[in-house]
């Protein structure tokens, strides 16, 4: 079992519903969020390229977040998901700076925070919220290990790309391109 | 639209200093062993409530979700989509999603406001009781009904309560009532389809765009506007390797996704249109028996667009003649699998009705009307009506306001009902009174200065809202109405592939003293004498007889929320052996219209030569983004954190004459002298054209009780004061302003409401 996403940056219009959906569904305060958006330009007018894509923890099998850790908050449960147990984080950021993605903030109640592809919709069987909630259905979520899952069908079919390679990480977030 | 990380990380390293005091580190420390998940909300043991959105005028139906707080209180959690609903698919847009913002807003309407002046000649507000306002208001309505008749007192209305006000005001006497949803936006459309194909396309528009091989967007920044069950369907056009041609000055998320991106010049697009017809009437590309079965006027036609070559329309749109040939092949080759799309936003520039003409026209050379992968024939329920007594009928209504003018119209221009306020309006028939639901007119309506002239010339004006809009800044009473999530409404009956119906039901209790408007209807017509109209204690009710009769009941609509009902004809689709009547004169599809000649129109489009920026001058673009209905939301505490304020597109080229770097913050000033109240930042980028600047409708609130709106970005509509009207439908071309940097603040006197 090896939980990963593929996202479709030529579906993705950028809406940020997954943002919303994921502050709503975890209620996260204002101010703050697990996930983003981000765009890239290229070329000139009128030759333009534009991707946008839906961003947050990549959910590594190389962990730096996990192994930089001095309490062992930060650790990986089945599927490969990277977590945060808020009681036992002492807020000291280490996992914040060693993350090459950007993806974990303070929460204002004293811990670090991060998405969870929302392990708790996850083991009764739902999609992550900004997976399900997406209008133009440019997310997949499920078990790259399996490979006749969406997921692993989605990505052998497509080309793929992660973010920030040279890190070294091993992302689980494919990016069809 | 852009969301970086920075932006939050900035923001959440402010909490660090608060976080080492307010934690033990040893204490807090458990053995991994030990470790229990945190608590996590649970769909299953959540409550849920059906509702339709009112974020938008889709009006996508879902579920809203309560749980308990950590004070074990009931509150909204989220709001996701209903899985048997065709507007959305179960899937919200980030507006629907953040829609729980409009109930959480800190800054709502909370009780009944009434204008008070001081001693000192301030005009302040002061807060009533429900009882004073209903009072003031009732006596209002009866006076002005004695001075001057029922009509004229007017009733500007947006969104689902409107119904209700509609239903108080034609028993009171009066129909002179409009929204901006037509003249403002959709009216040159839907009569430019009604005088072609006999028929508007209404709402949501009958695409068949999931099924389409070519979709082509005019202007029409779909992603950008989120139409929820188009960008749905136009996603899984994009799966389907179905080819996208996008007609925008600016390079759109639209025009992204797109094999062909025409950056055309703006207020041409008339001229591209004929120069489309010419290469496929020219090279026999249109389908020729649909045409020749279905149409009227075609050999016209064909004489008409004889000179419109490519190269014709080169000089004046910029777009190359290889490049307009190849399109017009494209979409020929999808035919009748093609969307010309008729777009929404259709108020540009004053010949909007004779574009969506020229649209249509098109649409039906490659026979998409009635097909598969063009346009469907949508299926509406049908519920029976609550009784009550039939409506007096009014002496006047807004038609007479000017009844030599916008002959095309159906429904009430909001405009001329301005037109029929304002001072300069010296004979016949004034309106003298607003009641205004659910629409901030001085943000909505082009020409505020001449808006705020007709409100300064009302003698009473009652204001119905969940927040202090810019419009509750001018009433004399507002009444702070209850939000979607807290009230009880009519039963959405949109019109689909398949004919559905959806229940708005209340999943709080009404926010402070906020009411639901069918309650202030029900109240002020018992003071009215009009109890008849309103002849039930709870809205429920209503919906509970209405459900009764077709064989459910508001029972069984809780608990599903959507209700699918079955088409009644099996025609969602042209059936290719038989003959289709057409609503028109000649009962086909008018490429000539008669109509328009005898209302005093061109009976075929042409393309006029519009304005062009002075020099120093950039003609002014606005639009949409995802996040943002107008100013609706530009207060929501969940879609403000998308996008705080607005940024104005500037092309490179234009940046560096001006010296413009991006995050600098600019005034614009219009070509009629209009300057912008508040600043906004500029954006340089290769995305639009070097004639034109782009920003967000809704911005540059001026209510200072809107505490994250107010003075975040430009209001784009202050800026259009040049509006061209629109001959056959009165509506407000906005697209014909140009506007100028001021890099330095301009002096001026604030002007906050």
């Amino acid at each position: 079992m090896r939980y990963g996403m593929a996202i479709d940056t030529r579906k993705c219009v950028g809406c940020s519903d997954c943002v919303v959906a994921c502050q709503t569904e975890n209620s996260i305060p204002h101010g703050y969020t697990r996930d983003w958006i981000s765009e890239t330009v290229e070329g000139m007018y009128p030759n333009l390229a534009l991707e946008i894509r839906s961003e947050r923890c990549n959910h590594c099998d190389d962990t730096p977040c996990v192994r930089t850790c001095p309490t062992g908050s930060s650790h990986i449960i089945e599927g490969g998901i990277v977590k945060v147990t808020h009681e036992e984080c002492i807020g000291c950021g280490a996992c914040i700076e060693s993350c090459p993605y950007d993806a974990r903030y303070f929460h204002p109640e004293g811990y670090v925070d991060k998405c969870t592809f929302c392990d708790h919709r996850v083991k009764n069987g739902q999609d992550p919220a900004c997976v399900s909630v997406c209008p133009t259905h440019c997310m997949y979520f499920g078990d790259l290990d399996d490979p006749n899952s969406e997921i692993s069908k989605v990505v052998a079919k497509n080309k793929v790309k992660v973010l920030a390679p040279e890190a070294g990480t091993k992302p689980q977030i494919f990016y069809l391109v | 639209m852009k969301t970086t990380r920075r932006d939050f990380i900035k923001i959440s390293s402010l909490g660090i200093g608060g976080l080492a005091l307010s934690t033990s580190p040893i204490l807090g420390w458990v053995p991994s062993f030990l470790k229990e998940d945190d608590n996590t909300p649970d769909d299953s043991t959540a409550k849920r409530y059906p509702n339709y959105c009112e974020v938008c005028f889709w009006n996508c139906a879902g579920w809203v979700y309560t749980n308990k707080d950590k004070d074990g209180n009931e509150k909204i959690w989220k709001i996701i989509g209903n899985d048997d609903d065709p507007n959305s698919n179960g899937r919200f847009c980030p507006r629907g999603t953040g829609g729980i913002g409009m109930y959480y807003d800190k800054d709502r309407l909370r009780k009944p406001l009434k204008r008070v002046t001081g001693e000192d000649g301030n005009q302040t507000f002061v807060e009533i009781e429900w009882d004073e306002a209903i009072d003031i208001v009732a006596k209002k309505m009866k006076e002005i009904k004695t001075k001057y008749g029922p009509e004229s007192f007017a009733l500007f209305k947006h969104g689902t309560s409107g119904k209700h006000f509609a239903t108080l005001f034609k028993a009171y006497g009066s129909k002179n009532m409009a929204g901006p949803a037509y003249s403002q936006c959709k009216a040159p459309r839907e009569e430019g389809f009604r005088m072609t194909f006999g028929h508007p396309l209404h709402s949501p528009e009958p695409l068949d765009i999931r099924n389409t091989r070519c979709l082509v967007l005019i202007g029409s920044h779909l992603g950008e506007n989120m139409h929820n069950g188009q960008v749905q369907e136009m996603s899984e056009a994009i799966e389907n390797g179905a080819s996208i041609i996008t007609v925008d000055p600016r390079f759109s998320t639209a025009a992204s996704k797109s094999k062909f991106w025409l950056p055309i010049k703006p207020s041409t697009d008339i001229a591209l249109l004929l120069a489309w017809m010419h290469v496929i009437i020219k090279e026999k590309r249109y389908d020729i028996d649909y045409v020749e079965k279905n149409t009227s006027g075609f050999e016209q036609l064909k004489n008409h667009v004889k000179n419109f070559t490519p190269e014709w329309a080169y000089g004046i749109t910029t777009i190359k003649p290889d490049i307009i040939r190849k399109t017009a092949r494209e979409m020929a080759a999808a035919s009748p699998a093609v969307i010309i799309h008729p777009g929404r936003h259709a108020t540009w520039y004053g010949d909007d009705t004779q574009r969506s003409r020229a649209i249509a026209i098109l649409n039906a050379l490659l026979g998409s009307w009635g097909r598969r992968g063009g346009f469907f024939n949508p299926e509406k329920a049908k519920l029976p009506k609550y009784p009550m007594p039939a409506f007096p009928k009014p002496k006047w209504s807004w038609r007479d306001i000017a009844p030599d003018k916008y002959p095309l119209a159906k429904m009430g221009v909001t405009n001329l009902l301005i037109d029929g306020s304002h001072p300069d309006k010296k004979e016949g028939h004034k309106i003298k009174a607003w009641f205004v639901v659910g629409t901030n007119l001085p943000v909505t309506i082009p020409n505020s200065k001449r808006t705020i002239e007709a409100i300064h010339n009302q003698e009473f004006i009652v204001v119905v809202d969940t927040m202090p809009s810019e419009m509750a800044g001018y009433a004399d009473i507002v009444l702070p109405e209850a939000t979607y999530l807290e009230r009880y409404d009519d039963l959405r009956l949109a019109q689909h592939r398949e004919p559905t119906i959806a229940l708005r039901m209340p999943a709080a209790k009404p926010y402070a003293e906020t009411r639901p408007g069918w309650k202030m209807c029900k109240d002020i017509a018992g003071k009215l004498g009009l109890s008849e109209y309103f002849n039930y204690n709870d809205y429920s009710e209503v919906l509970d007889w209405q459900l009764k009769k077709i064989g459910s009941s508001l029972d069984e609509m809780k608990e599903i929320g959507v209700m699918k009902l079955d088409r009644k004809y099996n025609d969602l689709y042209f059936h290719e052996h038989m003959e289709h009547e057409f609503e028109t004169p000649t009962g086909k599809i008018e490429f000539y219209s008669n109509g328009m000649l005898a209302a005093g129109f061109a009976p075929m489009p042409v393309y006029t030569k519009h304005p062009e920026p002075p020099k120093g001058f950039y003609r002014l673009i606005y639009g949409r983004a995802p996040m943002h209905t107008f100013s609706r939301t530009t207060n929501n505490p969940y879609l403000m954190e998308l996008m705080k304020e607005n940024a104005l597109w500037v092309n490179p080229k234009t940046a560096k004459d001006w010296g413009l770097k991006t995050g600098q913050r600019v005034w614009l000033q219009n070509h009629q002298g209009a300057v912008s109240t508040f600043s906004i930042a500029v954006r340089v980028t290769e995305r639009i054209r070097q004639d034109s600047v782009y920003m967000v409708h809704g911005f540059g609130r001026l209510n200072k009780k809107l505490t994250k709106g107010y003075g975040a970005g430009i209001s784009d509509t202050e800026m259009v004061t040049d509006v061209k009207i629109d001959k056959e439908t009165g509506s407000t071309g906005m697209r014909s302003n140009f506007v100028t940097f001021l890099t330095e603040e301009p002096e001026k006197k604030e002007k906050t409401v």
